[in-house]
């Protein structure tokens, strides 16, 4: 059953690097991360690569097998002949600490430009009512492990750094839509949407989508909501008109 | 004098799961300034990995439980050499915990009526654990990981920075605690995984809350992160340790492919309605009911469907026993000749309920077996065999304010010992977590702020302890073997595994000890290679000492205890001993190496359980775990005499 396979990893640091050429044993039902944690044991101890459950629920161990993002850990060897050369890369879209392992940190930095979840005042603890079908919606977003594989793939900053400032990528869209739809959240996030965190780029690719390990419908049951509900209150001519005349909003 | 980048906070808490997290909250509300330092990413941490639910008796679903119910579930589970204490704070604090995630924006299903939803799970009388599908660990981190940015933008709008007040140093290892003069933790020292630069936090109070040791065994549901740590390093600066013969076997992980062998799934399969099977198509859980919870479940497979829809008039499926009763029962049947065609035994959910609900109650189970395993769970059954998930075990801790021996130390959570007993209840970690998470923090806050001045690190102690984390690069000498860390880590694994696991026999036990010893003398000639700049190989050596320690603790506390309880079998002494259940077993460091010292073992009596709580429970029930002299207070005893 096992057979010798032929990887390329990308080994380097933030002054550069180049792709190394390995022959690595492959046995049945392995992923991908198997392999790299072979290499690591037999032909490479300082391999960095980040990691931590191995079943898929940590979003951990991100990087691109052959150009395309993807967890190492659910990746399976099974995909790919025997006989072909797999690419294993660190995630483009972020600077290069070590090998596989990229400087995260943008993420982070819009996580917290995100207001927080706003309850209503006044209501205790235990008081909460909510209907199944009302907290579903919040929950599939709230699936998200924070690969951060969406974030990698969206166009908009993949090869443009100089979107990073204005965009904060499809993982906090998406949790500006989890806690606009959240039962509890008192907060109106639909203009914020729009003007801190860069809606407006988005323009539904659905990249995001197609690469998100957890199934999230990311485009079409959050960005695209998302921007109906920024056009509803800004492009409707009768909301226009209703703005001009009572001098609400901006 | 080494190069050193220093940082002053109140509280310093080592982990960022759910214990620590929580800890890292109540100390920031507090307005203590507050440090959380993880080995990984912030939000990665193996609470994530929890699955099933968390515990409290909230009664949204039957409003028969209570923390009275709960409390006695718990005791029962552990065999009752559970702290009582804990258990007790544990079973009444729970709800307002699960309540309060609410608060921090968290989304559990729901009941018809709107209320928390709560699902079955082994041991536990009534459905209580608050759950979302299967992926509730997920939900309990992100939840506090986000409270805790809730937390930073309030600092950032008072005092125009995130980290005024609360900070997370992530992909950052501690490698020691310092400490005084007077013997009170004064600081933590480690190193940026990331640069390997070393960095020194200064700080009255340190609350540990670094998880478990199953990285200690071959086939384990845990993370690479599970090394001991703050097992370790507790025990280092002179901390107890207490129950490290205990480790939780979880009885259902995957067995197939090789690769995913010991990766959980979750018992909320078989809260749910999944049940167990041997090759031959028998639910053999029927034949593996104790004697100690005889009655208490059903005896027939009709019963136990029943029970169900009708659990007020049924009893609950022997499938559901405490894990520890399930993963023997699974072990035999394999050993018997019973298993599946990989070594262990069909989990069945497949014909018990249509696709789509299977779908929609167990998504992450659905996922897993399909990508990982090509297994279709709504149509075939699961392969399934136990798997090392959890230690009872760990650092000796005050049941309300979560303080250690050593003064300054605290610790919540799965490194801390004495609240599960010897066996643990699913479900009642992540509560754990919470209850105990919270108390810490407060613990830490309070004796911060009752310190007259703080404690001050010794220059000798920061030098020190890096030239031992720098020790790994540095050959000692031509002569000595150079040992590779992954080498020696699956050696370790391997004994521990084949040895110490789930079913022990003092024979195994000295060969693995003399195995530890032959692999604690090779540990100090480990060399790695490379730079310090995020280099696995180094973080994995100095990780090594803490599982080394570790495994010595829990070999040798197994090797004493001459008994059979929850997650401690002895195939050599099979039966509950109830001269045994008073006794804990308290692991200290000694000797003189700094770095991988000796474990000794001495017995230590627990305080007897408070009368009122005593009192929850039917003497005949207490008779089979107690010995007769403990009992005389129980009033049904002195009706007798009377």
């Amino acid at each position: 059953m096992s057979y010798q396979g032929q990887f390329r990893v990308w080994r380097g640091d933030s002054d550069g690097g180049s792709l190394e050429d390995f022959e690595v044993e492959v046995n049945e039902g392995e992923v991908v991360l198997d392999i790299i944690h072979r290499l690591q044991a037999t032909q490479a101890p300082d391999l960095a690569v980040r990691w931590n459950c191995k079943a898929g629920k940590c979003g951990s161990c991100s990087a691109e097998v052959n150009g395309r993002p993807r967890l190492l850990c659910m990746t399976r060897m099974s995909l790919f002949d025997k006989d072909e050369v797999i690419t294993v890369t660190p995630l483009r879209t972020f600077s290069i600490v070590r090998d596989l392992v990229v400087d995260v940190s943008y993420n982070y930095e819009k996580a917290r430009e995100v207001q927080e979840f706003t309850p209503p005042k006044d209501l205790a603890p235990g008081e909460y009512r909510m209907q199944q079908e009302d907290v579903q919606r919040s929950q599939e977003f709230r699936k998200c492990i924070e690969c951060f594989l969406c974030q990698t793939t969206c166009h908009v900053v993949r090869d443009h750094e100089e979107n990073k400032l204005a965009f904060s990528g499809p993982r906090y869209l998406i949790r500006i839509a989890e806690l606009e739809m959240h039962p509890l959240d008192a907060a109106d996030r639909t203009d914020t949407a729009q003007d801190d965190h860069g809606l407006g780029y988005c323009n539904i690719t659905k990249c995001c989508t197609e690469v998100c390990p957890e199934n999230i419908k990311i485009t079409d049951n959050a960005l695209i909501p998302m921007k109906e509900r920024v056009a509803g209150r800004r492009y409707d001519p009768v909301v226009w008109l209703g703005n001009k005349l009572f001098k609400r909003g901006k | 004098m080494t190069e050193v980048e220093r940082h002053n906070y109140d509280v310093v808490v080592i982990g960022a799961g759910g214990a620590g997290l929580r800890a890292a909250i109540e100390a920031r509300q507090r307005g203590l300034t507050t440090a959380v330092i993880c080995k990984s990413l912030f939000g990665k941490a193996h609470t994530v990995m929890a699955e099933g639910g968390c515990a409290a008796s909230m009664g949204n679903v039957n409003s028969n439980d209570s923390w009275q119910v709960h409390y006695r579930d718990t005791m029962r589970g552990g065999k009752f050499l559970n702290n009582w204490r804990m258990a007790e704070l544990h079973a009444k604090e729970a709800p307002d915990r699960v309540w309060e995630l609410e608060t921090y924006g968290a989304l559990f299903d729901r009941t018809e009526d709107g209320r928390i939803s709560q699902r079955n799970f082994g041991g536990h009388t009534y459905p209580r654990l608050a759950h979302v599908g299967d992926r509730t660990g997920l939900e309990l981190i992100r939840t506090m990981q986000q409270k805790i940015v809730s937390l930073q933008q309030e600092d950032k709008a008072e005092f125009g920075d995130y980290e005024a007040k609360l900070k997370v140093f992530q992909e950052c290892t501690v490698t020691e605690l310092l400490k005084d003069d007077s013997g009170a933790i004064s600081g933590a020292f480690g190193y940026w995984r990331e640069s390997g630069r070393f960095v020194l936090f200064e700080t009255g109070a340190v609350v540990m809350a670094t998880g478990g040791i199953g990285k200690s065994f071959q086939v384990t549901s845990n993370s690479w992160e599970y090394t001991g740590d703050g097992h370790a390093l507790a025990m280092r600066a002179g901390a107890s340790l207490i129950n490290m013969e205990f480790v939780q076997f979880h009885p259902t992980g995957m067995v197939w492919p090789p690769s995913v062998k010991g990766i959980l799934v979750t018992e909320g399969v078989r809260g749910d309605g999944g049940v167990l099977k041997n090759s031959e198509g028998k639910r053999f859980m029927f034949d593996y009911v104790p004697d100690v919870f005889k009655g208490q479940y059903a005896e027939t497979e009709e019963e136990a469907d029943r029970w169900y829809t009708d659990p007020d008039n049924n009893r609950r499926t022997p499938d559901l026993l405490p894990r520890d009763e399930v993963a023997r029962a699974i072990n035999t049947e394999v050993k018997e000749g019973r298993g599946s065609p990989h070594g262990g035994v069909y989990l069945d959910i497949a014909s018990r309920m249509p696709a789509e609900e299977i779908k929609r109650r167990l998504p992450s189970m659905y996922h897993q077996f399909k990508e990982l395993a090509d297994v279709d769970i709504t149509a075939e059954p699961m392969e399934v065999g136990p798997t090392c998930h959890y230690v009872m075990g760990g650092i000796e801790v005050d049941p309300d304010t979560g303080e250690s021996t050593v003064q300054g130390l605290f610790a919540a959570g799965e490194c801390s010992g004495g609240m599960h007993g010897s066996n643990r209840l699913g479900g009642n970690s992540l509560s754990d977590l919470l209850v105990f998470g919270r108390r810490a923090g407060l613990g830490a806050a309070n004796y911060v702020e009752s310190l007259e001045r703080k404690p001050v690190v010794l220059q000798s102690d920061v030098d020190s302890a890096a030239r031992s984390a720098l020790s790994p690069f540095e050959p000692s000498d031509g002569e000595a073997t150079r040992e590779n860390p992954y080498t020696l880590q699956h050696e370790l694994q391997q004994t521990m595994n084949d040895l110490v696991g789930i079913i022990r026999t003092a024979d195994e036990i000295e060969r693995a000890l003399g195995r530890l010893a032959e692999i604690r003398a090779r540990v100090r000639n480990v060399v790695v290679e490379g730079h310090r700049q995020f280099n696995p190989g180094w973080h994995l050596a100095v990780d090594l000492r803490n599982m080394m320690v570790v495994s010595e603790a829990v070999a040798k506390a197994a090797l004493l205890r001459t008994e059979s309880r929850g997650g401690h079998t002895r195939d050599d002494f099979p039966m509950l001993d109830s001269d045994w259940r008073n006794r804990l077993l308290v692991c200290r460091a000694s000797g003189e190496d700094q770095v991988v010292p000796d474990v000794t073992v001495e017995p230590k009596d627990q305080v007897p359980m408070r009368q009122d709580l005593l009192e929850l429970f039917e003497l005949s029930e207490l008779e089979k775990y107690y010995t007769e002299a403990e009992l005389t207070t129980h009033p049904a005893a002195q009706g007798d005499t009377a």
